[in-house]
Order: C-alpha cells, then structure tokens, then sequence
C-alpha cells in the first residue's frame, strides 16, 4: 500500500509530534463529530463503514456500541493496549509512532459512547511508552483538545493511561475490568457484557489500539471509501504482524483478504537460507497450526477465509515456520505460554495447561513413550469446551492440530529423544 | 514512607479514578514501591493498603499474579529476555544461554555482585527485533531490541557504572 491508513508515520515523518499531527489534518475528524454529529450518526458511520475489532475477535465496532446500557450514565471508554499474543507488536507501533492518531480515536469513541472518561489500559512493560503517552495527552489538552467543553461544545473529556503488570490474560476484555478496579486479572463470568456492566460496574467500551485508530480515517473520507479497502465482510486494512522464521519481520499494512502469499514472500522475502516453509500459526499462539500447502498459502488472511481452512484470524499475527523446526518443540513452546498465563480461575484450564506441559516436556526429552501422544490429545480433548474464557481454548489448539498435521515430529522425538 | 516522599504522584494517581474506587491505584501504587526499594515490601504493602481502604492480603495476593511484581529483591537490574516462540525461532535462547554463560550464572540466577539477574519471559511485543531482552530496574522498564552478546554485555558495564556513579 503506498500510503499508509495505520501506519501513516512510515510517510509523514515526525507525526508523533502534535503540530505536525495538527498539520496533517489532525482532530479534524473529531472535531466534525462533536461540532456537527450526534453520538448516534457517528455509530451509524461505523456500523456502515464495516469496522470489525482488531483485538482478536473481529465483532463489528458500530454494532457492539450500540449494545451501551441506554440512559446509564456514567460511561466509560477503555483502549485495550494489552498486546501481550505471541507474535503480536502492532499496536506498540501504532502507540510509538502515530500516538495521535489513536488518540484522536479514542476520543471520537468516547464522543460516540457519551463518556467524559477513557482509559488507556497498557500492558505493564510498555512503561516508557506509557510515559510518553501522558506527555502526549498534556499536550493535547494544552492545545483545548481534550478537556472541559471542546470546541466550545458541552463535550469535556479526560483520558488517562493505566499500566498493568504482567499478565497476558488481562488483554482479555473482563480480565482488563477487574485488573483495572484492583483486583486479580480474572476473566469475570458473562453476561453482564461489559455493554451494560463494565468499568466500575458502569456501561464500557473495550476496544482495540488498532481498531479506534481506524476512526478518524473512516471520519474523514466516509464509510463508502473504508468498504473499498478489503473485502465484502471484512473491510478495511489490517496490521499483520509477521515473525519466526522469515527474511524480513515486521509490520505489514495491507488490505484484509491479502494471501499469505504475498505477505510472507512479497512483503517478508520468504524463509531465509533457501529452506522451505513448513507451517503457519496465522494468530500467534492462539489458533491452530495450518501446514503450509499452495491451498493454504493462497488464502485470503480475512475474518471468513481462515476459518474455513481450520484456523483463526485472530490479531492476525502471522508466525512462519520452516522445515528445521520439529511441531513437537513448538507445541511445548505454546504450551508453556499457556500454562504460564493460565489465571488459575477454573479447573479445565489450569489442571489441563499444566498437564498438557508436563507431557510435552516428556516428549521433549526424550522420556516418553509413544501411548503419551494419545494421552496429551487426551488432556487437550478434554478440556474443549469446559473453559471459562478462551484462554483455555487457544491453550489446546496447537495441541491438537500439531498432533492432527505433524504427528511424526512427536514420535521423532519419541523414539530419538534430542 | 511513600506517602510523605511521594506526596504529589499519589495524588495524581489517585486523580484518575473515581473517588469510592481508589482501589484501582493498588497497581500504580507498588509500583512506585518497588522503584523504591527494590520490591513491594510488606512495610509499603500495608501502607498501601491502608491509603486505599483495603486488606493487606488484597495487595499481597497481586504479587504472585503479575509478573512484573516481586516481594524479594534480585538484582538490581533484572535483564528480561523474551524466549517465546517467535524470538526462539531467531535464536533467543542459544543468546540467553550465551549471555549467562559470559556472566558465569544460569538463566533465572543473580551475578554475585547482586547488580545483574537475567531472566527468560513471555512475548513482549517486540517479535520483530529478536534477540530482545527489557531491563527492570529503579526507573523502570526500558527495552533493548536487536541484540548481540556484545551489545548487551557493554551495556551491563553502563548499567554497573551508573550505579556506581549514583
Ligand atoms: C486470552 C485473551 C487475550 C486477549 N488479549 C488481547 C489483547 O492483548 N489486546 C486486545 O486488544 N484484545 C485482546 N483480547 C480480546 C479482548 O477480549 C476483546 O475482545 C477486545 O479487546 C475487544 O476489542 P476489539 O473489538 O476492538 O477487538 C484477548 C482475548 C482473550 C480471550
Ligand atoms: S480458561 Fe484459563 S485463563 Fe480463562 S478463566 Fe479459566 S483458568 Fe483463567
Ligand atoms: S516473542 Fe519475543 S517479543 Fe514476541
């Protein structure tokens, strides 16, 4: 794409700096929707622009916010800048680079949802970025942007930046809510849905960093042009994260409905030292394993493409895997993942995790026997579909498609040991 | 005492949330704690908890959940390396087993001098720039990308020198 929608700092230099974010036709977005929109016109532009949430589930924004509690007051807006995925560094671009532009989004989706408060929550090691965050939102209300009656309206809106700790689980919506009242990150038991009960109790939005710094594009050029990029069902550009065993890993913008193809040989130069590619984990660690066939490799990277061949879209993070890797060690890689961040709140998935690993570490070193592949689809079956979030479901799906697409690899190291 | 050296950051913090909902400052609070002295002490546990009108168990309870909490001092300067899937595939480990090896300790151990720990984490978002370690230290966090033994052994020398001369 020549120019960037997301990514628009790789074109205009400097655009983390407020003057020349201002130059670029900054908050003017923002400044239509407060001065000349109603709440609800700028949801109706949402809805009709196509907009589905970045974080991993791909719900249509406009849609979700029209499920706010109507008439409860007050509301809030919470940007979930969680990114913990494996494999998923996105949105620490966009927050680095092109701060205003999320912002600008954040605040056009608190105009929409009728808060005067959002939170940015950031995942506890984006500590700097986090700091440099508030810089930037002083410096917006300096320029009246944020604030008591913007534009000479009755909107006034605050944002503040909240860091959690470490915990990957808390990027999960209702996790977030209760590690930002101070609690334990646990997933909370739904409904409530964070629409009718969320922060503090009160009607919540969560959204993506990626997903509301969609918004001022979409503001500015209008629904129609947002359409034309991507597909029917999955309009607009998405940010894939490409990583593992490829020439050039990076941040991609490009239209959903791109092949892997072309992002991994076009864009990511292929698999280095003239190996072959083997597999691809298209949603970091969070979705199954799909072996890399010419069927698969011309897949469209869209919300209905990828599950039709078996696997998820998720936050898009595209993780590459060359003929040296044996599946065994990277389910054991996953598995650990999981059983680290596992919040320990239900029984499936913390007893499943740690089992699942247990196994997996036989198998790694070489003290297995053959019956222990069976046993680890075992665990993993057994917990499909008893978890409390989808921690537990993401936890089993290399599990199960490594043992389904590579099960040599694992009786490899059975029968060899390292 | 937090409360008297820190007067003005605990107010702003406590500016951003409702006031009968001060319990979300719990995180921000250990934090400044830690940048302190090292960790969350059981003295600014609870005097954590006494600030925000909760149990001192709901404070300690956080610290075995988030990672990037800890009740015991370790090094000085905790080196951090992302050994998930992504970095391990560009060579993360064989690098976090090269760097602890020059610093004569294992991964997860302290240098004697009690200035280095180097531990192996989770995804830090940085995928991209394997081999990547972030450093937790008094101030902060800081992140290192696209690094070499020799990069991050010089800037361990910075890290002992900064003490040093502070
Ligand atoms: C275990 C788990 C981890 C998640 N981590 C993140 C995350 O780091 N960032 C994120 O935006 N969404 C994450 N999500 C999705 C959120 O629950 C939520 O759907 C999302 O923030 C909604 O925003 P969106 O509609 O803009 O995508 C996670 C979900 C689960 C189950
Ligand atoms: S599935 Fe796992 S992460 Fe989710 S609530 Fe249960 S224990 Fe916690
Ligand atoms: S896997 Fe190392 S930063 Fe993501």
């Amino acid at each position: 794409m020549a120019d960037h929608i997301l990514l628009r700092h790789r074109d205009i230099p400097d655009l983390d700096q407020l003057e020349v974010y201002l130059e670029h036709g900054g908050f003017e977005a923002f400044k239509q929707a407060v001065t000349g929109m109603t709440p609800q016109e700028v949801i109706d532009v949402v809805k009709a622009s196509g907009l589905r949430g970045r974080g991993g589930a791909g719900f249509p924004a406009g849609v979700k916010w029209g499920f706010l509690a109507p008439g409860v007051f007050p509301r809030y807006v919470v940007a979930n800048a969680d990114e913990s995925e494996p494999g998923t560094f996105k949105d620490r671009e966009i927050l680095e680079r092109n701060p205003y532009q999320f912002l600008e989004g954040v605040a056009i989706c608190s105009y929409a949802a009728q808060a005067n408060t959002a939170y940015v929550y950031c995942r506890g090691e984006f500590w700097d970025l986090a700091h440099e965050l508030e810089h930037k939102i002083d410096a917006l209300h300096e320029a009246g942007l944020l604030g008591e009656g913007i534009f000479s309206t009755d909107y006034s809106l605050k944002i503040h930046i909240h860091l959690g700790a470490g915990a990957y689980i808390c990027g999960e919506e209702t996790a977030l809510l209760d590690s930002m009242e101070g609690k334990l990150g646990q997933p909370r038991l739904r409904p409530p849905f964070p629409a009718a009960q969320g922060l503090f109790a009160k009607p919540t939005v969560v959204n993506n960093v990626e997903t509301l710094t969609n918004l001022p594009p979409i503001l500015n050029r209008g629904a129609d042009w947002y359409r034309s990029i991507g597909t029917e069902k999955s309009a607009g550009p998405k940010v894939f994260c490409l990583s593992g065993c490829v020439a050039r890993p990076g941040n991609y913008e490009l239209p959903l409905g791109t092949p892997f193809r072309q992002l991994i040989f076009e864009h990511g130069g292929g698999i280095p030292g003239g190996r072959s590619i083997k597999a691809i984990l298209p949603a970091g660690a969070s979705a199954p394993l799909l072996p890399a066939t010419d069927e698969v490799l011309d897949t469209p990277m869209d919300y209905e493409s990828v599950p039709k061949i078996g696997s998820q879209l998720g936050s898009a993070s595209i993780i590459v895997i060359d003929e040296t890797v044996n599946i065994a060690w990277l389910v054991h890689k996953t598995t650990r993942f999981f059983e680290h961040e596992s919040c320990g709140k239900c029984t499936p998935c913390r007893e499943g995790t740690y089992w699942m690993h247990h196994l997996l570490q036989r198998i790694e070193r070489g003290e297995a026997d053959l019956e222990d592949i069976d046993l680890l689809e075992a665990v993993a079956r057994g917990m499909q579909g008893k978890c409390l979030c989808a921690l537990g479901e993401f936890a089993i799906m290399p599990v199960i498609s490594g043992i389904q697409h590579f099960r040599a690899d694992f009786e490899a190291r059975v029968r060899n040991g390292r | 005492m937090l409360a008297e050296k820190y007067s003005s950051e605990i107010e702003s913090i406590l500016a951003k949330y409702p006031d009968d909902r001060k319990r979300s400052a719990v995180l921000p609070l250990m934090y400044l704690a830690q940048c302190e002295y090292g960790s969350v002490t059981l003295e600014a546990m609870i005097e954590i908890a006494d600030l925000l009108d909760i149990d001192v168990t709901q404070v300690a309870s956080l610290i075995g959940f988030y990672t990037l909490l800890w009740d015991r001092p370790g090094g000085k300067y905790r080196i951090q390396i992302c050994t998930d899937l992504p970095c391990a595939l560009q060579g993360a480990e064989e690098f976090a087993h090269q760097l602890c090896e020059k610093l004569g300790i294992q991964l997860g151990g302290t240098t004697p001098d009690g200035m280095i720990s180097v531990e192996g984490v989770m995804c830090l978002a940085a995928c991209n720039g394997a081999p990547m370690f972030q450093v937790q230290g008094p101030d902060g966090i800081q992140y290192h990308e696209r690094q070499t033994v020799e990069s991050a052994l010089a800037l361990i020398d910075e890290l002992r020198k900064r003490d040093d001369s502070g």
